[in-house]
């Protein structure tokens, strides 16, 4: 363990983690005004540590969805660590498997980002990656729990349009991303199936629908292309 | 307090989401994803992130309502247009959250 390579993680990481903090703190209070406890709020960043995950669920707790529902909603919306995943994967071979599976327990989009950044351009190393890992949970964990203690004194968060923290966010995660034809058209795709299957299905299953619809046109249209090339 | 059916939820939720971690470094170990399952892979955040967000803004109540009595589709569009405009996710946040403020303390 390179104590110097640890601390360099923690240092690179914990500037990108003070626009986390926020995500975090809205987390806490939002799943405290569903009606979570506030030991089952921070459970769920210990063991879970997904923000997009962690946020989509807390409307169907407040439905009372069932878990089958809330797990396949968190299994697609963190299928993108598979693509990161496979990124990381030639620079983690040779670590044993508790040790690949204590630094894969950590990734996140900003752990990532800074990690693979790091190995691309300074070679990798596991200590390092431990210690963006560590800036990236301590950081989530706090603001959960800063979340947790402020939900305590805001008794109707509806008030404070903190029901729009959640839509917010994922604005500002989506915009970005429509750059180009087929990243347009998959967003008017899921757009359109999502509002129809919300307004037609009772419970939550528009969100699984419409991402398998949009996501696997978006596949078909890009193989398409691909092929004309 | 905690309820045993919601600690079981949150635990398959933090199951799946260690599998979509653990399983390309350690499974796969890289190289067994086919390029149709990578193609399609790629189009599920802007899938799932519009998925998410259409309905709330755009069918609040449970039918569609596109009009200026829509609070959540005037604060989303504002949200919208700083995002288009690069602003940081946190101006977009604040932004998106003040108007619904504002145009909730308006009566709208």
């Amino acid at each position: 363990m390179k104590a110097k390579e640890f601390v360099e993680g923690l240092k690179d990481t914990l500037p990108i983690m003070v626009g986390v903090f926020p995500f975090g703190l809205a987390y806490g209070i939002v799943a405290q005004s569903i009606g979570l406890s506030s030991g089952e709020t921070l459970l769920m960043s210990l063991l879970v540590f997904a923000g997009a995950a962690q946020f989509i669920s807390l409307p169907m707790f407040a439905e009372g969805a069932g878990m089958i529902m809330i797990a396949i909603t968190a299994l697609l919306v963190n299928l993108r660590h598979l693509l990161m995943g496979m990124s990381l994967a030639p620079y983690m071979k040779g670590l044993s498997l508790p040790h690949k599976a204590l630094l894969t327990f950590g990734m996140a989009d900003e752990t990532y980002a800074v990690t693979i950044s790091r190995a691309q351009a300074n070679g990798y190393s596991s200590a390092y990656h431990l210690g963006s890992n560590a800036a990236g949970y301590v950081t989530w964990v706090v603001s959960t729990t800063g979340g947790i203690l402020l939900g305590s004194c805001i008794h109707d968060p509806l008030s404070w349009g903190l029901d729009f923290a959640m839509p917010a966010t994922f604005l500002a995660l989506l915009i970005p991303r429509l750059t180009g034809k087929i990243n347009i058209l998959v967003c008017l795709a899921a757009a359109v199936v999502s509002i129809m299957a919300a307004v037609a299905i009772p419970g939550k299953w528009y969100i699984i629908i419409a991402c398998l619809a949009a996501a696997t046109a978006g596949g078909i249209m890009e193989g398409a292309e691909n092929d004309e090339n | 307090m905690m309820r045993t059916e919601v600690v079981i939820t949150i635990v398959a939720m933090a199951v799946v989401t260690f599998l979509t971690r653990f399983t390309s470094p350690v499974i796969l170990g890289g190289a067994g994803i086919s390029s149709r399952f990578k193609r399609f892979l790629k189009h599920v955040p802007t899938a799932i992130l519009t998925a998410l967000i259409a309905p709330t803004l755009f069918a609040p109540h449970g039918y569609v309502e596109v009009s200026t009595g829509n609070s959540y589709l005037i604060a989303g569009t504002i949200a919208a247009i700083l995002a288009y405009f690069r602003q940081p996710p946190l101006v977009t946040m604040g932004g998106g959250m003040a108007a619904m403020l504002a145009l909730r303390s308006f009566g709208l």
